[in-house]
């Protein structure tokens, strides 16, 4: 059941097809997702979910969603995508970036078959990228903790050392400094997207070092959990809102909308006009999205990072803008030059100022 | 402190971190000891782990959840005894089964339970004695479980070195047909061990949704059952060695993100990869030893009884 959920919408398309039913409308459109965790995570595979069923909602019986959950990236990745794909399925939604060359291997085999890859940056013919601008968001939690932080320690928890991750983390700490120019970034690699019991041991070591702001870019519940134990600590909702544990610890959230998005591209399958391209929405697509900024965040703070989203949202601002440094001290981007979403994908450093060594 | 490293608060974390995989591979030495090789400790851990957490949430008492952990994972593992001891279907294959079969009913199961607070297990008071430098942060500042699985890997080594029914035990293991002539109740025998093995890996999934993470997520053991596996290979089937493996497993996590925390820039994935290195090496050595295989592994180990053969 974990690792292979199917839908019973799918067990009963397939009873009608095996009784010989005669489709009356056309066949609906087969659509097929793998996630990296299981669905009840509350994080980054429930809001993937949340858009797989909004596409049911959108277009009831014109199209027939499927599932596979817990997919772990690499080779068994592969067999998932070619199952969904001999099943019939003719859009794939793979939601996790270590699927990226397993995406590109299964979809040279189906030319027929649309891809659509989440956070990756390889694609072809038959492939899209999609992404959401999440360092947006960290720029809100980096001036909401710098503002917070007594201990003047943030504690982050990554996932994998890739650029998705690095940009979230070099956002919330250029303007955590921003606010509270003796602030540190202290990281740790969990190496994993989903697993309670690390990151809960992770969000227990830093909390041991002093830690008392926690931003986390893996999936599940588990450091807001330790967070609540100790106390005195803040966290922020990663992927999904995580309201359950507001106002304290979570004091705002980072949530990722990609009912939208996938909406729009199933509607782009039924009608024909489906191709590849690469799309990247931020706060103002409302692909983010911040979530409800608690009472335990002071007034004023709250304010300015309100001001903050709104200055994003509008293009005013754009959390990466000159001058910003690297961290072996070589410049980056000159006084009021913004960066270039391009070379953003392909983040592979700190900015000056972040201790922590950036693994290779 | 070494090098930025609290080592007290080290190894208070790691005797914490380790003790689920300390009771599901202590439950499953006993349960391969009598011969059953139970590839289920995940599901059985994750059944616990599940069943803990929703009568600790709806009674309010962690110590009744701790029970319900070690009832659920001792149902699911009696399951499993019904089919490999009764029905004399494949270990393996069956064991298997039991884990995907645990994954998705806990899953079921834990709908609703998510994001829900469980209660406190609270740390015991030793008084002053929590107060002795070094060893009152390292010795006296647990809750009672950690105590309870320390006892319980202490009272499994001796049951099984000293006393009639261990010997009983690993007669059984080692020879089944012997033990059949001799008049004990293999089949009897194995559901016992089978259940004490499910009971065990219940209540080490259950201190992983009550204490450790503390909540419910699906699948939140992600891969624990595993890791308990390799320990009790690792420890060559002694309940002594069991601890060491735990400590280890769990410890080199744990000391890898506080090396981290602490901004150490380390190898993690050499780090992550040394315990089952060392497993690999004391099995190599085992073998070595023990000129005609391993020796240490029961005679029994994987094979199905029936009073007819």
């Amino acid at each position: 059941m974990n690792r292979r959920s199917f839908l019973a919408t799918t067990a009963i398309a397939a009873l009608a097809t095996a009784a010989g039913l005669p489709a009356l409308a056309a066949d609906p459109l087969k659509v097929g997702f793998i996630y990296v965790g299981p669905v009840g995570d509350m994080g980054w595979s429930y809001q993937h979910d949340q858009g797989r069923r909004a596409i049911e909602a959108e277009y009831g019986d014109k199209v027939v969603t499927t599932f596979m959950e817990s997919v772990p990236e690499g080779p068994d990745a592969e067999r998932a995508l070619t199952q969904l794909a001999l099943e019939g399925n003719t859009l794939i939604f793979a939601t996790s970036f270590g699927y990226m060359d397993a995406v590109m291997n299964v979809a040279a085999k189906f030319p027929n078959v649309k891809f659509e890859h989440a956070t990756g940056y390889k694609s072809a013919e038959n492939v899209a990228t999609y992404d959401a601008k999440f360092f947006q968001g960290r720029a809100i939690q980096g001036t909401i903790g710098g503002r917070m932080t007594k201990s003047n320690k943030i504690g982050y928890i990554g996932s994998f050392p890739i650029p998705e991750v690095v940009q979230g983390i070099n956002a919330a700490y250029i303007h955590a400094k921003k606010v509270n120019p003796d602030v540190e970034m202290k990281v740790v690699w969990a190496y994993t997207w989903f697993d309670p019991a690390k990151e809960a041991d992770a969000a227990a070591a830093l909390i041991a070092e002093g830690v008392d702001v926690i931003m986390q870019h893996t999936d599940s519940t588990a450091p807001q959990a330790k967070a609540q134990e100790a106390g005195n600590v803040i966290t922020f909702g990663q992927a999904s809102d995580m309201s359950a544990f507001a106002p304290m610890p979570r004091v705002s959230s980072t949530i990722d909308n990609w009912a939208p998005y996938y909406v729009k591209r199933v509607g782009a399958m039924l009608d024909g006009s489906w191709k590849s391209e690469a799309t990247w929405g931020g706060i103002d697509t409302g692909m983010v999205e911040i979530g409800e900024i608690s009472s335990a965040v002071p007034e004023e703070v709250k304010a300015e990072a309100l001001a903050l989203k709104d200055k994003i949202a509008s293009g005013e601002y754009h959390p990466f803008t000159g001058p910003l440094h690297k961290q072996d001290g070589s410049a980056w981007l000159a006084d009021g030059v913004q960066a270039e979403d391009g070379e953003l994908a392909g983040m592979n450093f700190f900015v000056e100022g972040i201790t922590s060594e950036l693994p290779k | 402190m070494i090098g930025g490293i609290d080592i007290i608060v080290l190894i208070a974390t790691l005797m914490a971190a380790s003790t689920p995989v300390l009771l599901a591979a202590t439950g499953e030495l006993v349960a391969e000891k009598s011969g059953v090789l139970n590839l289920g400790v995940e599901g059985m851990m994750i059944m616990g782990a599940v069943g803990g957490f929703a009568v600790a949430t709806a009674t309010g008492s962690p110590v009744l959840g701790f029970l319900a952990g070690a009832v659920a994972g001792a149902l699911l593992a009696t399951l499993f005894a019904i089919l490999t001891q009764i029905f004399l279907s494949n270990q393996v294959a069956t064991g298997l089964a039991l884990t995907l079969f645990g994954l998705g009913l806990s899953a079921l199961i834990g709908k609703g339970y998510e994001g829900v607070r469980p209660p406190q297990t609270t740390k015991l008071d030793f008084g002053p004695l929590g107060d002795i430098p070094v060893l009152g942060p390292v010795l006296f500042g647990h809750d009672w479980v950690v105590y309870a699985s320390l006892v319980l890997v202490g009272a499994t080594w001796a049951v099984l070195k000293f006393t009639r029914a261990g010997l009983i035990l690993r007669a059984v293991g080692e020879n089944h047909d012997a033990a059949h002539a001799l008049g004990y109740r293999v089949v009897a025998v194995r559901f016992a061990a089978l259940a004490y093995g499910g009971a065990l890996a219940g209540l080490g999934g259950a201190y992983l949704s009550l204490v450790r993470v503390p909540q419910w997520t699906e699948g939140m053991t992600a891969g624990a059952g595993w890791i308990a596996l390799a320990i009790v290979v690792f420890a060559s089937w002694k309940p002594e060695r069991v601890l060491i493996g735990a400590y280890m497993f769990s410890g080199i996590t744990a000391l890898q993100l506080q090396l981290q925390a602490a901004g150490y820039a380390i190898p993690v994935h050499l780090l992550s990869m040394a315990p089952y290195l060392i497993t690999i090496i004391v099995l190599v050595v085992l073998s070595a030893l023990h000129r005609h295989g391993v020796a240490a592994a029961p005679a029994a180990l994987g094979r199905s009884f029936h009073a007819s053969n």
